[in-house]
């Protein structure tokens, strides 16, 4: 099933540059505290290909947040290496996309300010610019808002401009950090369809953190469940849901009972001491 | 029943809130005036106390001669030029050093310590340096202005969200355009407030220093006057001071309510 739709990524250009979307070897972070030292990743190993989409579960504090933190270049590992498109991750990452799970959108900015930024920062013209965030306006369907503050609008509607203003640039790599958490179950799926839909357009490589099983099974290609700190791998689990998939269906596929089971039970399963 | 008397009171609507403080402000003004007026006389030697009407008719006196326009002009000059530079210092100088940890902790304490340094006993030194034209009362008031648009700029870099700084980041902001696109937008209000608060003391600061050393301004005005014990015009020049703050103040909010509204 993955093997089937990995064949849309172009797999004879890829051929020369064939290095992993983004690949963590043996990393480790800690951080200093006054209460002392903590360790939350150590030898850490994951790789993503190209326009794969993974999703990662785990408790809270687990470290996912952190994982996407140095894939972002926003803080580095204390030990291994994080590569993205087979360059180590030196500084912050501009080749990604990072959308996170508290409001970044500039309360000064209308929508459609907000949403170029990211262009403005490429000194794109103004013609182009204004063009293309029409164009993801109404990608992301926020048609007759562009003149509002975020503080006009409500909580989807500014993921909506969040997730506009991070597509606008076209990084081949997306981050998201539990980006529909706080909103409720209908919204939620909406806006997962709406993250399904753009993503096979776009075919991305997308790290996609949550705590809520059926949005990772509902969304991704595979799913990582990390233990508690320091954050293990517990289980690596392939989704074999055909796509494309229909948010509020996938949970009705045979397949998909067997993979809530084995991800439920991974997460529950006792932390394994480092002894 | 109930309803009834809901749409009764709502039937009614009696002056809107903001025409009912103005009026109360105009009563209030007019209460104060009249007690003055009264007072001034049987209970209050004018000689000390003036009254309004002297105060009035100075004030008609010195606008027919031209004088109040003249002195008020050469204050506002001195005020808004101190001010201008004041402001424009305290801002970079915050952004300056609000975007290292580093310099603003050495720093600091410096900067703390001279503005505990009450500015008006910085006059006499300032008028040795620059005579007794526009210069120093410019220098005094713009260093009034500079310490409240510094402090109040500064608490808002360092208050900057670093969500947003990290967001700008990552989609390929460098330094300068976090600076421009997030930090300052964000110390804007902070900004506004130094400035609002820095406004009375930039003319604190010009007319402190006209009142030492000079031959026109308003502090000038105020201190001929004492000196030929005409206390009505001491109350005229600074009433016409008082107007012209306030008047500047109600511009500079509505400036911050155009823009922030975003808000």
């Amino acid at each position: 099933m993955r093997s089937a739709h990995l064949s849309v990524v172009p797999a004879q250009d890829c051929e020369a540059r064939c290095a992993p979307a983004v690949e963590l070897r043996g990393v480790g972070k800690t951080f200093s505290s006054r209460n002392g030292r903590v360790d939350v990743l150590s030898g850490l190993n994951f790789s993503l290909q190209n326009g794969e989409f993974l999703a990662i579960v785990g408790p809270s504090g687990s470290g996912k947040s952190t994982v996407l933190n140095l894939l972002a270049g926003l803080d580095q590992p204390t030990a291994g290496s994080v590569l993205c498109q087979g360059a180590p991750v030196a500084a912050v990452n501009t080749g990604i996309g990072y959308l996170t799970q508290h409001d970044s959108l500039l309360p000064w900015r209308t929508v459609e300010q907000n949403i170029a930024v990211p262009l403005e920062l490429r000194n794109i013209d103004r013609t182009e610019t204004a063009l293309r965030v029409r164009d993801l306006i109404a990608q992301v369907g926020l048609e007759g808002f562009e003149r509002h503050y975020p503080s006009q609008l409500s909580g989807g509607m500014r993921k909506r401009a969040m997730l506009a203003r991070t597509l606008i640039y076209d990084p081949p790599v997306l981050l998201m950090d539990e980006p529909f958490g706080p909103l409720d179950a209908q919204l939620k799926l909406v806006l997962q369809a709406e993250l399904l839909k753009l993503w096979s357009a776009r075919r991305k490589t997308v790290v996609f953190v949550t705590h809520d099983i059926v949005e990772a099974i509902t969304l991704a290609d595979r799913v990582l469940v990390f233990s508690s700190r320091p954050c293990q791998i517990r289980l690596d689990e392939p989704i074999a849901i055909p796509r494309p998939r229909e948010v509020h269906e996938v949970r009705f596929h045979p397949a998909f009972e067997e993979h809530y089971r084995r991800l439920w039970a991974a997460l529950e399963a006792p932390a394994r001491r480092p002894s | 029943m109930s309803t009834q008397v809901l749409s009764e009171t709502q039937a009614e609507p009696a002056l809107s809130l903001s025409s009912r403080v103005w009026l109360y402000r105009a009563i209030s003004v007019v209460a104060m005036l009249t007690a003055w007026q009264a007072a001034s006389g049987p209970l209050l030697d004018p000689f000390w106390v003036s009254s309004p009407a002297a105060v009035f008719k100075t004030l008609v006196a010195w606008t027919a001669s031209g004088q109040l326009a003249y002195h008020l002009m050469i204050t506002f000059k001195e005020t808004a030029a101190g001010f201008v530079l004041g402001a424009t210092a305290g801002v970079l100088f915050a952004l300056l050093i609000g975007a290292s940890d580093t310099l603003h902790r050495t720093v600091d304490p410096f900067v703390t310590a001279v503005y505990g340094v009450p500015k008006v006993a910085l006059a006499p030194l300032f008028i040795m340096w620059f005579g007794i034209g526009l210069a120093p009362k410019i220098v005094l008031a713009a260093i009034s202005v500079f310490f409240l648009v510094f402090f109040s700029t500064l608490r808002g870099v360092r208050e900057v969200d670093h969500k947003m700084v990290d967001a700008l980041r990552t989609m390929g902001g460098g330094k300068f355009a976090v600076q421009r696109m997030v930090i300052f937008p964000s110390a804007l209000p902070w900004l506004f407030t130094g400035l609002k608060l820095g406004l009375p003391y930039g003319f604190v600061g010009a007319v402190a220093a006209e009142m030492m050393a000079s031959n026109a301004g308003i502090g000038y005005l105020t201190q001929n006057s004492a000196g030929q014990l005409d206390t009505a015009g001491v109350f005229a020049a600074l009433f016409a001071l008082m107007v012209v703050t306030t008047l500047l103040n109600e511009a500079l909010g509505r400036l911050e309510s155009w823009i922030f509204r975003w808000r």
